[in-house]
């Protein structure tokens, strides 16, 4: 198990080190960011000290190399639009991008399984047909197209929700949390519930699927045997035999929403982090692409790596196999 | 056995009624979008032909132009219908070129990464299963940052962020092909490996990559709306739905729906339609499902 763990470890730090280049060259192929840096009726020698300051005048291994050294010491540059410390900045928005996400995510997980346990228990019944019908459209009907329904219905024409921002929030350590407040809640549930649906979608299916191939197994039939009521079955065998294939789920989309934030925040102006990146893509705001990209490489790293880690401990097929 | 199979495949495909309809939903969708000229009263990318004084106008106004505007017009005082017609034709034109070039890529990775076998598979392989866990959405958006706007760098956006469902599928049917006697004896035989692998494995491994391109056309479809909304996908001087859209987007706040929610539908129809297509194929093939 350690071996395997090490392994893994070694894997991640390769991936991200060529995460981090791709990256870093990729982005430093778009456009010229001293056109945002300077007014144009800047002189010539202050261009030139603001490219010497920026090192961009440098070589790009060169330029990779100073990043790469800074990454290593937390340090992921200054933000040319906003001239703060990049992550600074990041964190300043991530808690309204974790508060979303983590909403979405439990929302999708707590109200699909149980349905989609119920679709494929009784995969005939018209509830089931109507629970289906509603994943496929979830799962079709891209996301920021719900986003404006969802803003059209209950913003302009009903005029029940607000259509945009975080509204008050609570400072709790420090950081602001819309969830704790009345007004913040109100603001929360529609791009909460816009995030959700491609994720409940996928829950619904994932718990059928796995239901309607358990109900056929011997497990299922020896319990029955054993006169276990059908709702004892449910509950404690199929719901753990799907459980390992849904917790890879779960966890592979926690970071699979957050990339998806960036359009629901969009639609909703939801000041996190994945409206800064729209934002910097069009300015040109090269730290904070760079930043954001590079800590959402490593988010995912990790998310994959604990994924493994879980479910070699859940699965003890796998554990004895790696031992 | 062609033959056979196709009408065995179609005799179960037309129980299920929904899918049937999809189906001619999707037939009649690319028909509209083909033969868009013949059934719009205006050439919409024809800055000529617009007028500003059409703007904003609510479905079923008269304009400048002597006929009705059954859907209304946009902010440049296009009329809707034919825009969405001509933005249906580009979002299609995006998600099959893109899904094809994906399929293709993908497939031909997957297959030879199986046949190799070895460390060149592990390899190969790893970077695919590295490429399906972060998420396409995420891909893609960078990627039409960098390469900026067009159809080319769409398109290229689209097959990078694509090709790696088709490699896993393929790899995957391949793998399992490569072990069965119908191989061995090809190999056995003076026929080049490129053969073998093209000629023979390929084929076997068609059915799963059916499935994997409906469901990856709709999804390229949706992608590129998603990106062109954003304002990261195509120029706007030929707005796709997804364009189309978010220019509406801002009038929607003062009840000018119809900007954005008609095209909306139209964006919708068809990808539930193929999605539904997609979804009754993969039942019939999926062998666990079959009594």
């Amino acid at each position: 198990m350690l071996g395997f763990v090490i392994q893994r470890l070694l894997q991640a730090c390769a991936v991200m080190l060529v995460m981090s280049a791709l990256v870093f060259i990729g982005v430093y192929a778009i456009g010229n960011p001293i056109d945002v840096l300077i007014s144009p009726d800047a002189n010539q020698q202050i261009r030139a000290e603001v490219i010497a300051r920026y090192g961009l005048d440098r070589p790009l291994w060169e330029q990779y190399g100073v990043f790469l050294w800074r990454l290593l010491h937390g340090d992921l540059g200054r933000s040319f639009v906003f001239g703060m410390p990049v992550l600074q900045l990041i964190m300043s928005r991530l808690p309204a991008t974790l508060e979303l996400t983590l909403a979405a995510v439990f929302a999708a997980t707590l109200i699909g399984i149980p349905l989609g346990m119920y679709a494929g228990y009784r995969p005939e019944s018209p509830l089931s047909r109507v629970i289906m019908a509603i994943s496929i459209l979830g799962f079709s009907v891209p996301t920021f197209w719900v986003g404006i329904l969802l803003i059209f219905g209950f913003a302009v024409e009903l005029g029940i929700l607000p259509a945009g921002g975080r509204g008050e929030t609570v400072s709790v350590f420090g950081v602001e949390w819309s969830f704790l407040t009345l007004n913040g809640l109100k603001h929360l549930f529609l791009p909460a519930l816009n995030l959700s649906l491609f994720k409940f979608a996928m829950m619904v299916r994932l718990a059928r699927a796995g239901t309607r191939e358990i109900m056929l197994s011997d497990t299922v039939k020896f319990a029955r045997a054993a006169g276990l009521s059908e709702g004892v079955i449910m509950r404690r065998h199929v719901l753990k035999l799907i459980s390992i294939p849904i917790v890879t789920v779960f966890g592979l989309e926690l970071g699979s929403t957050m990339a998806f934030a960036v359009v629901t925040e969009t639609i909703f102006s939801w000041p996190g982090v994945g409206k800064l990146i729209i934002d910097s893509i069009s300015t040109l705001d090269r730290p904070v692409m760079v930043a954001y990209l590079v800590l959402v490489a490593l988010l995912f790293i990790i998310i994959n790596l604990s994924v493994d880690l879980v479910y070699a401990a859940l699965d003890p097929r796998l554990r004895r196999a790696r031992a | 056995m062609e033959l056979v199979g196709f009408s065995a495949f179609w005799r179960d495909f037309r129980e299920n009624r929904v899918a049937v309809a999809a189906l001619l939903v999707v037939a009649a969708i690319l028909l509209l979008a083909i033969a868009a000229p013949l059934f719009t009263p205006q050439n919409p990318y024809d800055i000529g032909k617009l007028d500003l004084m059409d703007a904003r106008r609510p479905p079923g106004y008269v304009g400048s132009g002597g006929y009705a505007h059954i859907l209304g017009t946009d902010a440049q005082g296009r009329d809707l219908w034919s825009a969405i017609l001509y933005g249906l034709r580009i979002s299609l034109q995006m998600g099959l070129i893109a899904g094809s070039v994906a399929l293709t890529v993908g497939a031909t990775l997957g297959v030879t990464a199986a046949y190799l076998g070895g460390r060149s598979e592990a390899f190969m392989m790893r970077i695919v299963d590295l490429q399906l866990s972060f998420p396409a959405i995420l891909l893609a958006l960078v990627l039409s940052a960098v390469l900026g706007q067009g159809k080319t760098q769409l398109i290229i956006a689209l097959v990078t962020a694509q090709y790696a469902y088709f490699a896993r599928t393929a790899h995957g049917a391949a793998t399992a092909e490569r072990n069965k006697d119908y191989v061995e004896a090809a190999v056995s035989t003076p026929m080049p490996t490129l053969s073998v692998v093209f000629r023979h494995i390929l084929p076997n491994c068609l059915p799963p990559l059916i499935v994997v391109a409906t469901v990856q056309i709709a999804n390229a479809i949706s992608l590129e709306a998603t990106l062109s909304f954003l304002g990261l996908g195509l120029p706007a001087t030929e707005p796709s739905l997804g364009m189309l859209i978010s220019n509406g987007f801002q009038y929607m706040l003062s009840g000018r729906y119809w900007i954005s929610i008609y095209p909306g539908i139209a964006l919708i129809v068809l990808i539930v339609a193929i999605n539904l297509v997609g979804d009754q194929i993969r039942d019939q093939l999926n062998p666990r499902l079959k009594r």
